[in-house]
């Protein structure tokens, strides 16, 4: 114990305020938020940073442009083989990359914050496998394209969501019940899948395969404008709800006591992220592990103590705009789909985080 | 006391229901044999057509679902414990990736075809997807604990898998020959195969069977397994052993299997409560009845063709389990 109480102080005590933040008020007050200042520079650098590599992505391939090229092609003044190249084929893939991916993002902040779980998602109340199973009957069983595939994908995704809940439903719902329940439908749809594609012929079964890991293959101008629509009305939906995720995380109680109606707040916020997932999976198939990856990336990457959906949302985005990118070229001319990508280095992730957690004990 | 004596009365029910399975499996497919034909056909064979059947056909594959359910169902009754994860099963711990991705380069890079070489492929695979997954996750001061074994297992499996994945779709062959293979299946199983795989999985039962009570000390938790006397990084390290062996040798004698593993445990603790004794006692007892019976069914119902077992454990067991949990208190660990 110090005795020379005498001393006289040599530094002025160094008084922690936390962490830097910004506040914004407009009209009047009617509009105001506090913003984080690193959450604010991390989110702006991978907003850059996807943008830029979305911007060498539309250069690269068989045909290259570029950068500068790219650039006045985008900004409409270019025409012929560049216009056609970069605006007409490449643009609408790069721009579905960077959404999808910013809508996984957000997908898994938000059933990680809804779980307090670093490894909640969609998945487990068997949304991907009935995806799945419903896209396998429409390419193996009936035949048709794209929007028929969607449109298999989502009705077998909900079903599927619907039926593990009404199976685990009894006088409510019990998150362990939840589980299994979701673990047995997937179980029994996953051996379904594997006997589709058994008994289909080897083109078929390819096809169906490749959709199946998630592919951003033979993307057009068409399937990016729904996208778009359903992914901005999500977004508004959010707008309104999307705080109350913060408070939720406090755990029941206390957000009991902050004034959040927890039962609604939870279903609209679950709605929403399997709204998501689904939108994800009907344009481009089950892609793996970015809802996974993204917000504990970013989260990691702004230190912050709870994922948020912004620094997610551009973390998923740089994250599929990039494996896109190895996908289409590491064995070109062959194109991988983006989910086998996705999946390799998601995994990696996980054996990092493990790794660092070694570290810091 | 009163309560053993039940639970000793529910595995002889549970054994005796293994004993019709097993009649019933050398029974029933695509030709129906007399029950009365089926003792002459061990004991007294004959080389007459029916004989072959049951002899040549039946018999091997009989035993090989039994050893395959045996090492499917106490591995994953082990994993459980070992994790505290009741959603635990072999594929936690990325072992049907790991055989999957051997096999796949098998298939790839050296051309193999039969099941006979595929066997070895997918034993080396298991086995080495386990031991990574043990190693990436026992890093470090705290050792394998549940959470970094889970992790790793998904981590790695998931690695695996894309990589896999990546590789038989550039290639139609690879694709065509890995679509079957990852059924899993019974059908075809010869004397070899199971004379291949059963040292292993007799091996991985006997450690695992000695496993129950230090498993039974860890259950407490950590802190309290250690002053009851328990050496945890010795019981995981063993647990892991028996794991690889069971798994290891169950996926490469029938492909992966999914389910067996995951559920049976499940029902298992649900009859018994918390001892793994008895948990394993009746891990053991049930898997081969789930297994067989769903072969029997793969068998019936396409007849004269077949649909793999792996398909039609998920299809049989899934009901039991959600009927399970919608009747019960859910068990915990």
């Amino acid at each position: 114990m110090r005795t020379d109480l005498a001393t006289p102080v040599q530094r002025a005590p160094v008084i922690n305020f936390g962490r830097r933040t910004v506040a914004i008020r407009r009209f009047g007050g009617r509009v105001s938020l506090r913003v984080d200042v690193r959450t604010l520079v991390v989110t702006a650098v991978l907003l850059a940073a996807a943008l830029a590599l979305a911007v060498v992505a539309l250069g690269l391939g068989e045909f290259s442009v570029a950068v500068p090229d790219v650039v006045s092609a985008l900004l409409g003044q270019s025409s012929g083989a560049v216009n056609m190249v970069v605006v007409e084929w490449r643009l609408p893939r790069v721009l579905l990359a960077l959404l999808l991916g910013a809508a996984m993002g957000v997908s898994g902040a938000i059933f990680q914050s809804l779980t307090r779980n670093a490894l909640g998602s969609p998945d487990v109340i068997g949304f991907n496998t009935g995806a799945y199973t419903g896209a396998l009957v429409v390419i193996l069983l009936m035949g048709g394209g794209y929007f028929a595939v969607s449109a298999g994908a989502l009705v077998g995704g909900l079903v599927t969501a619907a039926l593990v809940y009404l199976f685990a439903y009894k006088k409510g719902i019990q998150g362990f019940r939840l589980i299994i329940a979701g673990i047995a439908v997937s179980a029994m749809l996953a051996s379904v899948n594997t006997f589709m594609i058994l008994k289909a012929s080897l083109e078929q079964a390819m096809s169906a395969a490749v959709w199946g890991a998630g592919s951003l293959n033979k993307i057009t101008w068409e399937q990016v404008l729904p996208v778009v629509v359903v992914f901005a009305v999500l977004l508004a939906v959010l707008s309104l709800y999307g705080r109350r995720l913060g408070l939720l995380e406090m755990g029941d109680d206390a957000a009991r006591a902050l004034g959040v109606r927890l039962e609604g707040s939870r279903l609209v916020l679950a709605v929403v992220g399997v709204a998501l997932t689904a939108m994800v999976t009907a344009a481009a198939g089950p892609i793996a592990f970015v809802s996974l990856a993204a917000p504990q990336l970013a989260r990691r990457l702004t230190r912050s103590a709870s994922v948020g959906m912004v620094p997610s949302a551009a973390m998923g985005a740089f994250l599929l705009v990039a494996s896109d990118i190895v996908a289409q070229n590491l064995f070109a001319p062959i194109q991988l789909p983006v989910g086998v990508v996705t999946v390799s280095i998601g995994g990696c992730y996980l054996v990092w985080l493990l790794a660092r957690e070694v570290k810091r004990q | 006391m009163a309560v053993n004596r039940y639970r000793l009365l529910g595995l002889l029910a549970a054994i005796s229901a293994l004993v019709l399975v097993l009649w019933l499996s050398l029974a029933m497919g695509s030709k129906d044999v007399d029950f009365a034909a089926l003792w002459p056909a061990i004991t007294a064979y004959d080389g007459s057509p029916e004989h072959v059947i049951i002899h040549d056909l039946r018999l091997p594959r009989t035993v090989t679902g039994v050893v395959v359910g045996i090492a499917l169902g106490l591995s994953g009754a082990l994993i459980q414990a070992l994790t505290r994860n009741p959603l635990a099963d072999p594929g936690i711990l990325g072992v049907n990736a790991g055989a999957g991705f051997f096999v796949v380069l098998g298939v790839a890079l050296f051309g193999v075809t039969s099941i006979q070489e595929y066997i070895w492929f997918a034993f080396a695979g298991a086995v080495v997807a386990t031991v990574a997954v043990y190693f990436i996750g026992s890093r470090g001061r705290g050792g394998a604990t549940p959470l970094r074994l889970t992790l790793a297992g998904v981590a790695l499996g998931a690695v695996l898998g894309g990589i896999s994945s990546g590789i038989t779709l550039l290639r139609p062959a690879v694709f065509d020959s890995m679509r079957s293979w990852s059924a899993g299946t019974l059908s075809n199983r010869t004397w070899e195969i199971f004379t291949t795989v059963a040292p292993f999985i007799l091996v991985g039962t006997v450690i695992a069977l000695a496993m129950a009570r230090p498993l039974n000390a860890m259950a407490m938790g950590d802190d309290t397994a250690r002053s009851l006397g328990a050496n945890i990084v010795r019981t995981r390290a063993w647990t892991i052993v028996s794991v690889t062996l069971l798994c290891g040798a169950a996926t490469a004698a029938a492909g992966p299997i999914g389910f067996v593993g995951l559920m049976v445990p499940h029902v298992a603790r649900w009859i018994v409560g918390p001892d793994q004794r008895w948990i394993l006692a009746y891990t053991l007892v049930l898997s081969p009845v789930l297994l067989l019976v769903s072969d029997i069914l793969g068998r019936l119902i396409l007849r004269p063709g077949e649909m793999q077992v792996g398909i039609i454990t998920a299809f049989v067991g899934a009901p039991v389990l959600i009927w399970l949990i919608r009747r019960r208190k859910v068990s915990s660990l």
